[in-house]
C-alpha cells in the first residue's frame, strides 16, 4: 500500500513537469491532491524536488540552443567522416582510377608483378558470400528471435539471450581459427560429400572440394551474423505491444497466425534493419573469411571453389604491396568495398520501401 | 634527498656518457618479418650490453621496410626483396643493403601413408605450381621416388595469400629452373598463382598443408624446423637431392660469394655446388648511407659491427644461417664505408 502511493505521487508529479508551462506553477492542480487522497500527511511538504530545480534555474533558453547545436554538430559528424573517406579513397586511388577507369571494376585479373588490376572477382565473391551468408543466418535468426519472444519458458530465455550476445562478442580471427581446425575438416569429410550427392544435380558443387572455398566462407560469416540479426530482432518484436498479439488471440488466431499477422508483420521493417547490419558486418568481414575462403582470385560457379573477398585482399597484400600503381589499385579495392556496400545498402532500403509502403497489416 | 643524489650522479655520469657516444640513442627500424625472431634478439641483447643505444624494431613486412626507409620514416629498414631499380632510384634517402642471415624455403606436403622423404626434381615443383601436375602418382614426381606407394589423388596446392618475402624466394627459385614460369613472368611477393589456395602467413599454409590430406605447400624453414612439419628434398643445381639445413644455405652462398656485386643485390637461388641448398635466400637491412643524423649513423654502425662478431654466432642457434666468411669479411669493408 505504502509503495503504492508513492509510485502514485511520483507519476502525477512525473506528469506535472510535463504538462505545458500554461499552467503557473505554484499552484497546486486539483487532480494532483485527488491522486493522492488517502495520503493527507504528505502533501504540506511544499512543492516538489523537480518542480523547486525547474524553478531555481531561470531560463532554459541558452541551454536548450547550445543543447541542440552539439547535437546538430555530432550529427554532422557523420556526414563528415563519410564525406572524408570517400575524399581519402579517391585520392589516393586516384593512379589506378586513371589507368583503368571503369574497367577496374570488371576487369578479372589480379597480377601485381605485370601491374594489371581488376576487381570482378573480388566484387563477385563479397556479394556472394555476403547473400549466402544472409540466406542462411536470416530463417535461423528469424527462429531464434521468435522463439525467445513468443515460446521460450521464462527460465531459458535469459541462458539464451546470453548466449546469443556472447555469440556477437567473439573476435572474428577466433571464428577464423575455429572455421580452419573445425569447419574445413566438417566441410572436407562429412557436408561436403553429402551435399554432392543429394545436391549435386544442381551444378553448384562441382569440382574438388578441399574443404576451404565459398561455401565454407559463406557459412562462417552466417554464424558471424546470426547473433546481431537474431538479438536486434527480438529487441524490435518484444517492442510490439502485446495488445496486438490480444487482439489476435481474441479473433481466433493460432500461434503461428498470431506471431505472422500480429507480430512479424508489425516489426517488418526493424527486421529489415537487422538484416542489412547483419549484411554490413557481412560484406567488410575480413579475418574469418580469408581464413577460409581460399584467397584465390577466380570467379567460379562451384560453392566448392577458391574465391576471395575485397576486404580481404587488402588485408593480405596491403602490407607488402610495393609500387604506387600497385597500392593505388589496392585502396581503389577499398573504394570499391565502399561502393558495394552503399548499393547493397541503397538496393535493400528501396526493397523495404517497394514492398511495405503503404501496407496495412493484413493477412499475406 | 634520494632525488638530489640522483641528479647529481647524472650531473656527473651525463659528460662520461657523452665522451664515449653522442647521448643515448634512440633507433627506428621497421621491417621483414622472416627475420624477426633473431633481430629481436640481438636488439635486445645489444641494448643489454649498450645501455645507450635502444633499437625498436617493426616486423612490417619487406615491402613496408623498403617503403620506410626509402622514405626517411625509419632510421633503418629490413628486406628479405631485392630493391627495383625504380625503387633505388625513387629513393628519397639512399640506402645501403647490408646482408645479414640467410633463410631458407621448403616444400612441405601432406600424404597420408607415405612416411618416406619425399624428392623433388625442378620439373616436378615448377610442373605442380603450374598446374600442369595434377596427380601425386604423376612421372615426374614418381621418377625421383623410386619404391614409393604415391597415390592416385589430385595435388592441392597451397601458396601464401598475403606479399611476402618467402614467396619471393620461391618465385625467384621457380623462374630460374623453369623457362615456362620465368616466360609467364611470375616473380614477386605477390603474384596471379596460375594454380592453388592462398593461406595467409607461414602459419596459415602450414595449416591448410597439415589438415587438408593430399596437398602441397611452402613455408620458411625455420617455420618447418620448429613446428616439426615434414619437409621435402629439392634437386639443386648440381643434380644432388639436399635437404634444407642452415649448413646447406651457407653453402649456397659461398658458392655464389665470388659473383656478389658490391650493393649484394643478388640472389642465390640455384646456386651451383653439391652442398648448396636451392632456395636460399639472403636478408638484408637497409642503412641509410649517408646518414641524416651522424650520431645515430655512428651508431648503428657499431651495431653492424657487433652483429658481424657477435651476433652471426647466435644465428645457427635459431635455424638461421649465417653468412659465410667470404661474404662477412665483405660486409664488414660495406659498413666501413659507411657514411
Amino acid at each position: 500500500m505504502d509503495w503504492e502511493r508513492e509510485n502514485n505521487f511520483c507519476m502525477t508529479a512525473n506528469d506535472a513537469v510535463n504538462t505545458p508551462n500554461t499552467i503557473p506553477r505554484q499552484t497546486t492542480p486539483s487532480n494532483f491532491v485527488s491522486a493522492a487522497p488517502a495520503a493527507p500527511e504528505t502533501p504540506e511538504t511544499g512543492p516538489s524536488p523537480i518542480r523547486q530545480f525547474l524553478s531555481k534555474r531561470g531560463s532554459g533558453k541558452l541551454a536548450d540552443g547550445t543543447f541542440s547545436a552539439v547535437m546538430l554538430l555530432c550529427a554532422c559528424s557523420i556526414f563528415a567522416i563519410v564525406i572524408f573517406i570517400a575524399v581519402i579513397l579517391v585520392l589516393r586511388s586516384k593512379l589506378s582510377l586513371v589507368q583503368f577507369g571503369f574497367k577496374f571494376f570488371t576487369g578479372s585479373s589480379w597480377d601485381p608483378v605485370s601491374g594489371d588490376f581488376g576487381a570482378l572477382p573480388f566484387i563477385v565473391g563479397t556479394l556472394e558470400t555476403s547473400l549466402l551468408a544472409l540466406l542462411m543466418a536470416v530463417p535461423l535468426a528469424l527462429g531464434v528471435a521468435i522463439f525467445l519472444t513468443e515460446l521460450c519458458p521464462r527460465a531459458l530465455r535469459s541462458p539464451i539471450s546470453f548466449l546469443t550476445e556472447l555469440l556477437a562478442a567473439i573476435p572474428s580471427v577466433v571464428y577464423g581459427l575455429w572455421a580452419v581446425f573445425v569447419l574445413v575438416p566438417l566441410m572436407r569429410d562429412t557436408l561436403g560429400p553429402f551435399l554432392v550427392k543429394y545436391l549435386g544435380w544442381t551444378k553448384l558443387f562441382d569440382g574438388p572440394n578441399f574443404g576451404v572455398g565459398l561455401l565454407s566462407a559463406s557459412i562462417i560469416l552466417a554464424i558471424m551474423i546470426l547473433p546481431i540479426i537474431s538479438s536486434l530482432t527480438r529487441d524490435i518484436m518484444l517492442a510490439v505491444p502485446s495488445n496486438q498479439r490480444e487482439a489476435m488471440l481474441a479473433l481466433g488466431a493460432t500461434r503461428w497466425e498470431m506471431i505472422r499477422t500480429g507480430v512479424l508483420r508489425n516489426a517488418r521493417i526493424g527486421i529489415v534493419g537487422a538484416v542489412i547490419l547483419g549484411l554490413g558486418r557481412a560484406l567488410g568481414e575480413t579475418m574469418a573469411v580469408t581464413m577460409v575462403i581460399g584467397n584465390s582470385p577466380t570467379i567460379s560457379k562451384s560453392l566448392f571453389a577458391p574465391g576471395y573477398t575485397l576486404a580481404s585482399v587488402i588485408a593480405n597484400e596491403f602490407a607488402e604491396a610495393s609500387g604506387s600503381l600497385y597500392t593505388s589499385a589496392l585502396i581503389e579495392i577499398g573504394l570499391a568495398l565502399f561502393l558495394v556496400t552503399i548499393v547493397v545498402n541503397g538496393v535493400a532500403r528501396l526493397l523495404v520501401w517497394a514492398v511495405t509502403r503503404g501496407a496495412p497489416g493484413r493477412v499475406a | 634527498m634520494k632525488l638530489k643524489v640522483l641528479a647529481a650522479g647524472l650531473l656527473v655520469s651525463l659528460p662520461v656518457l657523452g665522451a664515449t657516444t653522442a647521448c643515448a640513442q634512440n633507433i627506428n627500424g621497421a621491417g621483414a618479418t622472416f627475420p624477426n625472431p633473431i633481430y629481436s634478439r640481438w636488439f635486445t641483447e645489444y641494448s643489454q650490453q649498450h645501455p645507450d643505444v635502444k633499437i625498436n624494431y617493426q616486423p612490417i613486412g619487406s615491402g613496408g621496410g623498403i617503403k620506410q626507409a626509402t622514405d626517411g620514416t625509419v632510421d633503418f629498414g629490413a628486406s628479405d626483396i631485392v630493391m627495383t631499380p625504380e625503387q633505388i632510384s625513387g629513393a628519397k634517402v639512399k640506402v645501403v643493403a647490408i646482408p645479414t642471415v640467410l633463410g631458407a624455403v621448403v616444400p612441405v606436403y601432406n600424404l597420408p601413408g607415405v612416411s618416406a622423404e619425399l624428392k623433388f626434381s625442378q620439373d616436378a615443383l615448377a610442373g605442380i605450381y603450374l598446374g600442369k601436375i595434377t596427380k601425386w602418382n604423376d612421372p615426374y614426381i614418381a621418377k625421383e621416388n623410386p619404391g614409393v606407394n604415391l597415390p592416385d589423388k589430385p595435388i592441392l596446392v597451397v601458396h601464401r595469400s598475403d606479399g611476402s618475402g618467402t614467396t619471393f624466394i620461391f618465385t625467384d627459385y621457380l623462374s630460374k629452373i623453369s623457362p615456362e614460369w620465368n616466360s609467364k613472368g611470375l616473380k614477386g611477393g605477390s603474384i596471379a598463382w596460375p594454380v592453388g589456395i592462398g593461406g595467409k602467413g607461414n602459419e596459415g599454409v602450414a595449416a591448410m598443408v597439415r589438415q587438408a590430406p593430399y596437398t602441397i605447400g611452402y613455408v620458411e624453414l625455420i617455420y618447418a624446423e620448429q613446428n616439426h612439419i615434414q619437409f621435402g628434398v629439392v634437386r639443386n643445381h648440381d643434380g644432388k637431392f639436399v635437404k634444407a639445413s642452415t649448413e646447406g644455405v651457407t653453402a649456397a652462398a659461398a658458392a655464389d660469394a665470388k659473383s656478389i656485386p658490391a650493393d649484394y643485390r643478388v640472389s642465390i637461388t640455384d646456386a651451383p655446388g653439391p652442398a648448396s641448398y636451392p632456395i636460399s635466400s639472403f636478408t638484408w637491412l637497409l642503412i641509410p648511407s649517408p646518414a641524416k643524423d651522424q650520431a645515430k649513423g655512428k651508431a648503428i654502425k657499431d651495431f653492424l659491427y657487433w652483429m658481424l662478431d657477435h651476433g652471426e654466432g647466435e644465428a645457427a642457434g635459431m635455424t638461421y644461417a649465417p653468412l659465410p666468411k667470404a661474404v662477412a669479411d665483405r660486409v664488414r669493408q660495406t659498413i666501413a664505408a659507411l657514411q
